[in-house]
């Protein structure tokens, strides 16, 4: 077993810091085997300097945050794209 | 909720519990609150003399009750965060917290799916915000909690826990020791979620939260079962250094 990584669930509060919704919720596909999860369903790593998410799958790296003092730097090339609930009552 | 940037504030710890001898519940107030929903979590940040600073994750076991939240933390033996948070962090002493945070790990009274929770150690935490937000609400939703703990003194919010049983209504608490007990020993398997869940037909919405090794095994016999991995929600806790 395992227990060297976390889920998607651990990046809800740095990804709000930059985003004005939720990010977790959202459901991304992986660009490397096309599997669609949850952001809060990705392996998190956070031993890194900074958070790297992979997709449960196939492990591809699909999301790579680093905060730095004053900046977070935010590298999602490993989506293809996400899927954004967005309520309608706000 | 309306979208504002994530802020951090100052809360004040008004009242701590010791659920066991190594975690403990801490009452926070917290100014502006915005309310948050069963599931969510929160971060809390230590700062030093010096200026270095850390931040852990810790879920709120509360259901929403206006500024006042509450926190159990597992003391990790080494760790950064939790060995001050349980055993120096005084009555009106402040932390730094900020969200609630978190979308997806969540339940809503508005749900009308049977729940199934199943928590490993101190995976219970989330789930009971959704036990005591089912009661806030007078939810009729049938919820069912598969509770795996090393021994019976290790389990969190044990009294509570037996008083819901007998006055909630359709809430089944289940308990599987993994060490000694009264009872068999053994880990969690497919014979007692099978027993103890919901048979799959029920379509229920299924919240695992444990380490990760508990919530990988767990969700796996899950989906063995027959369940719909898209209604399984988890929720890990890996080596993040306490």
């Amino acid at each position: 077993m395992d227990d060297e990584f976390q889920d998607g669930n651990a990046l809800a509060g740095p990804l709000r810091e930059i985003f004005a919704v939720e990010l977790t919720a959202a459901t991304g596909r992986c660009a490397g085997c096309g599997r669609v999860d949850s952001v809060a369903a990705l392996r998190v790593y956070a031993q890194a300097p900074g958070s790297v998410a992979r997709c449960p799958g196939c492990d591809t790296v699909l999301l790579r945050l680093v905060r730095g003092p004053d900046r977070a730097w935010l590298d999602l090339r490993g989506l293809v794209c996400l899927e954004i609930p967005l309520s309608t009552v706000d | 909720m309306p979208a504002r940037r994530l802020a951090w504030r100052v809360a004040t710890l008004v009242e701590a519990r010791d659920e066991t001898p190594s975690a403990r519940t801490l009452v926070l107030d917290v100014p502006g609150w915005p309310g948050h929903l069963a599931g969510q979590h929160v971060d809390v940040r230590l700062t030093a003399p010096d200026g270095y600073s850390t931040q852990r994750s810790y879920s709120i076991a509360s259901a929403p009750d206006g500024e006042r939240v509450e926190l159990t933390v597992q003391r990790v033996p080494g760790g950064e965060v939790s060995p001050y948070l349980t055993e120096v962090f005084s009555v009106g002493d402040p932390v730094e917290i900020r969200g609630p945070v978190g979308g997806w790990f969540v339940w809503r009274a508005t749900d009308p799916a049977p729940v199934l929770l199943v928590a490993g150690g101190s995976g219970i935490v989330p789930l009971m915000a959704m036990v005591r937000t089912r009661a806030a609400t007078r939810s009729r939703v049938p919820f069912r909690l598969v509770y795996s703990i090393r021994t019976p003194q290790d389990g969190f919010y044990a009294e509570e826990l037996r008083r819901r049983v007998r006055d909630d209504g359709g809430l089944d608490v289940t308990y599987v020791h993994t060490r000694s007990g009264p009872g068999p020993v053994g880990r969690l398997g497919v014979a007692t979620l099978n027993t103890h869940g919901w048979p799959p037909d029920f379509a229920p919405a299924g919240f695992v939260c444990g380490p990760t090794g508990f919530v990988e095994t767990v969700s796996d016999i899950l989906v063995a079962l027959g369940h719909d991995p898209r209604r399984i929600r988890t929720e890990r806790f890996g080596a993040s250094g306490g």
